[in-house]
Parts: C-alpha cells; structure tokens; sequence
C-alpha cells in the first residue's frame, strides 16, 4: 500500500514546505511504522517537541518525503523503535529532550542524558549483558588515544575476536535544540553551522534552505552555485583527510602524508576564496556572504587541476599496495540489507549497495541542473568505502567544474526580511560528505521556534557495532575511521 | 611508482616558523618558570575534545601535516594524559565531558600546563547559554594559556603553541 492510501484521511497542513505534512492518529502512525519494518518506507527521522511526535518517511523511488506528525497530550505515543530498530536512539533522544514516552519500547534507557544536566549521578547506564565462557570486555573512552572527538565504545570478546560493540555516545550534547528554540535567524544560523565542524557548509545549506523553504524566499542563481561550490570542496576536503587517515590506520602513513598537503590545498583555497578555512557561516539565508570575483575563479580552477594530476597517482598506490588491501578489503562488511534497512546515507550505504544520494534523489539547486554519476558498490566493507570516496572525489571535480563554466551572472544574495514574513515550516535534504543531512524547523517573525537536526551518523553508528562483529579487536581503528561518524553531529 | 610518490614530498613544502604573537607572549612570560624548566625545550601534548563541533581537531590535526610539521619543533600528540606535560583542550566542556576532562588533567603528572583552544573553549562562545555545558575549560581545571579562533587556524595554534614552550618572543 503507498504512503499517499494511508494518510488519504489524515488533514494536511498546508504552511510546511516542500513535503506534505499530515496530522495523523494512532492507529495511522502505527501502520506507518509496520511499513517501514516492512522496508516498505525508509524512516529518515524522528523527532519531538513539547506534546507532539514527528517522523519523516522516504518513500522509496519517488523523490518525496512524507512527513507524519501524532499529538501526545499524556506524553506517550506507540514506539516505532518496537518495530523498527533504527528508529530506537532516536526515540531514546526525544524522551530525554522532551520526556516522551515511546511505548512499547525494548529499550527505554536513557541515551543523550547521562544524568549530568540535573547533577543526578545516581543516574547509571546498564549496558546490555552478556553472557558466555571466556568471554571478557574491553572499554574504550569517553577520551580517545587520538585527536578525535570522544564517545564509549564497549566491546565484548572472545579471544581477538569482537563478539558485540556497543556504543554509548552523547559526552558532546550541547544542547543544540534547546539554543535553536527561540532564536534569531542569523544566531540560530551560527549554532547550526558549529553542529559538526566538518559538515559546517552542508549544516549552513540544510539550515537557510530549510528556513527559505518555510520563509517562501528565493535564491538567486549565482548564490545557489557558489553553495554548490562550497558544499564540493567541504566533501573534496573530507574524503582526502579520510582516505589518507584510513590508509594510516593501516600503518601505510605515506598515503596520509599526501592526502594531509591535498587536504591542506583544498583549504588553503577555501580561505582565499571564501575567506575561512572550512567555509563556515558563508552561505546564509538567501544566498552566500560574498561573491567570487575572477582571480579566485581562476584559484578554484587551479586547485582542480593539481587535484586531477596529484590524486590519480595514490589512488594507484592504493589499489596495487597488497599490504594495504590485506587490511581493508573484506573487513567490517555491513550487509545490504542493513544497509538498507537502517538507510545508511553517504559512502556507507552506497558502499553496501544503496543507491541514494539526496542531490540526485531529492534534488535542490544547483544540482537539479548538473550531470554527475553517484558511485555504488556492493561489497560493503571498509574498501569498498574507500573506493566511493575516491569516486566521489573525482565526480565533485567534475561538478565544481560545471558550475564555474556556467556560473550565472547576478547577485549572490536576496535581500530578506525574515521578520515580515508569515510563520511557516519548512524541511531541507542536503548531502553532507558523510550522506544525507535532514533539517527540520518552524518559524515565526525572524525567528526560529523549533528546529531539528538530523545528521547522517544517526543510522551509520549502529551499522558500526553490526559492522565489527567477527573482526579482530586490532581492526577497529580502520573500520571506525572508514565510517568516520560524526560525535558532535549525533550527540546534538 | 613509491619512488616517484617520495619524490613529490622532497620538494620543500614545510614553511617558515610564524612569528610570535606579543599578545600571548606576555602572558606566557608569567607562567610558571620552575614548570618551564622541568618540561625545557619538547612538549608532549594530550589533546582532549570536550565537547567541540570538531573544527578544531580538524585544524589541530592540521598541524601534523607537511607545511606546518609540528614535530620540528619538539611538540608532539601523545596517546596517554600521562605521557602528557600538556593538555590542549578543546569544546564549552559539555557536562557528560566534565568528569572526563577533570580525570584526564588528574591523570597528567605535574608539571602540567593547559592549553584551551578555540572560542569555546574559552567562554563556551555560541553554546555558552546552555543547560548542558560549562562555559569553557577554565571553569574546570586551571588554564595557562587561550588560543582564541572559531576555530584557530594552524598558525594561530603553532604561535601558541611556540610561545608556551619559549615564554616570550626570544627562544632561550
């Protein structure tokens, strides 16, 4: 049955942009999550707020999302996570933010609140037990042995071999939702654009077009290609940091020595060009900052072309290195149908076979007009997302290309009076580096009342734990790095 | 094909030391000399995320590439707080961080010196109005040094970093 049949009966608000937004009941809302454990939708997210429970559904081949909103006024609503695993954390977040009660659900601890906001360190996390001979744990963390940022990980094992991973994030929640209720525009822009910092653009893009959707604001064409351009190099700029930093886990520290100069070119460009190293708080509502002039036009140019002669030669490397693919070929394999299930976004979905990619699927500006392949494997291990990362590289040469030939002339920025403007909601798709990026808000009077974000890492930390089982302990920095899930971004 | 690879990185890519900051210097030239003395001339760095977005860490691992290439100096990112004589401390220090970042400074055996990084660190910049965080690293353990950026870029990270190690503009 299509998601149109069942929410035939259910009233549509009309003020949320693009999608159709239905207020539905209980029993609706239930059939919805029996479709999506049927893999008959892909649950895009789950979200709260005072009273009231929401969810996004992607229908499958069709570029819409359907948005399901079920009023709690007892603070309880049937759990989706009962059903439908993936919708689990998310459940646990929005009874921590919002105190609503999924009921029915398997897991009921709390995930995002360690019992710290409160002083309340009599609150203690169970873990899931285990069970079985010679088996013993290991734990990692909060604070990590590299620069990176910090999370629990839990891991079970037999031997070398890792029986069961289990996560336990949430020591960077900043309480990003709580800053973005009732703020104004451009403060709300500024605190969405620090959610990751490697994502800082696509965070920026999802943010001002969910607010432009919402507001009825157009973009002038110059403006949405120069987003474009940014958002490219922000993905060029990662995928260099993590093939080299994969390649490093795998002792094969050259690679991350070439890779570190690529990355530091990509950046170098950026600050020239757009004035900040990582492009933050560039693009804002109805456009970008500032404009290109020739000179840094031609520097873009420039810094594509050292990439298309400097790269090819380590991708080579890469694949004619056996002690390299020895580590990466075949180890921490998520499986498709997982992959699928969880809507696993970014290389890890399309590393394990699912063909999504929301500039291709939920099309925006300035990709609605461009010609480029989005690469797919089907093995799902860790280089498999090697390769759609070099892939992709090379496709976002291609785009960034295409948009400097045909860059628009005009402004880069609609003059917006946000203040003026009829409330509305409004929802944005971006395609972060890491995949797709969801943005959900209200607004009112130049100011945001409700606002949800949705980073990717959502429904690739659990593949993580999925991905390990039966891999040695030893192998984990590869497999993680080759995830690269955002902490800051998940834990809010 | 691994020859013509080394050959790329022989071609001189690591560039100049930055110029000391005079700003920072003065405030470095008040730090503890006996500390100075002990740790001399090489430091060893734990860096801690407590609670960042992570555009720090990107610029802090930045550092480690050809054209800044820390190690010259005799800094380096060790694995362990105690192997640690400094702490680079990043993030508004979230709540769920605050127990960790206090057990990692206990863990780092005296003498020991704090560096927060970027604008969250501190004063918790655009997070600072939050339920959930402290409001920057000197709020929990003590710091000797602010390197302010959102983030700070490797530059900005290295003049710091130069001027805690040799106190003032004149490397002894």
């Amino acid at each position: 049955m299509m998601i149109d049949a069942i929410l035939a009966g259910s009233p549509r608000i009309e003020a949320h942009q693009p999608w159709s937004y239905a207020i539905v009941d209980a029993a609706v809302w239930e059939q919805a999550a029996g479709m999506l454990a049927a893999g008959d939708l892909t649950l895009l997210s789950l979200w709260g707020e005072a009273g009231r429970i929401r969810m996004a559904l992607l229908r499958d081949g069709e570029p819409k999302v359907a948005v399901l909103s079920l009023d709690c006024p007892d603070n309880r609503y049937p759990s989706v996570g009962r059903l439908h695993a993936p919708a689990l954390r998310l459940e646990r977040a929005a009874h921590d933010l919002f105190g609503l009660e999924p009921a029915g659900s398997p897991d009921p601890r709390p995930w995002l609140d360690h019992g710290r906001w409160a002083n309340d360190p009599a609150l203690t996390y169970a873990f899931l037990p285990v069970k079985g001979e010679s088996l013993h744990q290991i734990p990692v963390g909060p604070v990590h042995a590299g620069i990176i940022e910090p999370g629990h990980f839990r891991f079970t094992c037999d031997g070398e071999t890792v029986v069961r991973l289990e996560q336990r994030l949430g020591y960077v929640h900043k309480g990003i939702d709580g800053l973005l209720a009732d703020a104004a525009v451009p403060r709300a822009l500024r605190v969405a654009g620090r959610t990751s910092g490697d994502s800082t653009v696509a965070y920026a893009y999802a943010f001002c077009r969910a607010v432009e959707a919402a507001l009825g604001i157009a973009v002038p064409p110059r403006g949405a290609a120069l987003r474009g351009v940014m958002a490219e190099l922000e993905r060029i700029a990662n995928h260099l940091g993590d093939f080299g930093a994969v390649c490093n886990d795998a002792s094969f520290s050259i690679m991350l020595a070439h890779c570190a100069v690529l990355r530091e070119e990509v950046l170098r460009c950026a600050a020239a060009c757009f004035g900040h190293r990582l492009m933050m708080d560039r693009i804002v509502v109805g456009g970008v900052a500032a404009d290109l002039d020739d000179a840094q036009i031609a520097r873009i140019r420039m810094l594509l072309g050292q990439l298309r002669t400097r790269l090819p030669p380590l991708v080579t490397l890469y694949d004619e290195t056996a002690s390299l693919q020895d580590r990466t070929v075949g180890s921490g394999i998520v499986r498709p149908e997982l992959a699928c299930r969880f809507g696993a976004g970014g290389y890890v979905g399309r590393a394990s076979g699912r063909d999504f990619d929301a500039r291709r699927d939920l099309a925006y500006a300035p990709y609605d007009t461009l010609r480029f392949d989005v690469p797919v494997r089907q093995e799902g291990d860790v280089n498999a997302r090697v390769w759609i990362r070099l892939l992709e590289i090379e496709q976002s040469l291609s785009i960034v290309e295409q948009l400097l030939k045909t860059l628009p002339q005009g402004l880069v920025r609609e003059s917006v009076e946000e203040a003026s403007s009829e409330p509305g909601e409004g929802m944005a798709v971006v395609e972060a580096f890491r995949g797709d990026l969801l943005i959900w808000l209200r607004a009112s009077a130049g100011r945001i009342e409700r606002c949800h974000l949705r980073d990717a890492s959502w429904f690739q930390w659990p593949l993580l734990e999925a991905a390990i089982e039966g891999n040695i302990v030893a192998d984990f920095p590869i497999c993680n790095k080759s995830f690269n899930c955002s902490y800051s971004g998940h834990d809010l | 094909m691994l020859k013509t690879l080394l050959q790329g990185l022989r071609t001189p890519l690591t560039e100049r030391r930055p110029p000391a900051d005079p700003a920072l210097a003065a405030l470095a030239a008040t730090l503890d000399q006996a500390a100075r003395r002990k740790l001399g001339r090489s430091l060893a760095i734990r860096e801690v995320d407590a609670g960042s977005c992570n555009g720090c860490e990107l610029e802090i691992h930045a550092l480690n590439n050809a054209f800044y290439d820390l190690e010259r100096y005799g800094l380096r990112f060790v694995a362990s707080p105690r192997h640690a004589d400094v702490l680079m401390v990043t993030g508004p220090v979230t709540r769920n961080m605050r127990e960790a970042l206090e057990r990692t400074w206990r863990a780092t055996p005296d003498p020991k010196w704090v560096v927060a990084v970027g604008d969250c660190a501190a004063d918790g910049h655009v997070f600072a109005d939050s339920y959930a965080v402290v409001g920057g690293v000197a709020a929990v353990v003590p710091v000797d040094l602010v390197i302010r950026g959102c983030p700070p870029t490797p530059t900005q990270l290295l003049r710091g970093l130069l001027t805690l190690m040799e106190g003032n503009a004149n490397p002894r």
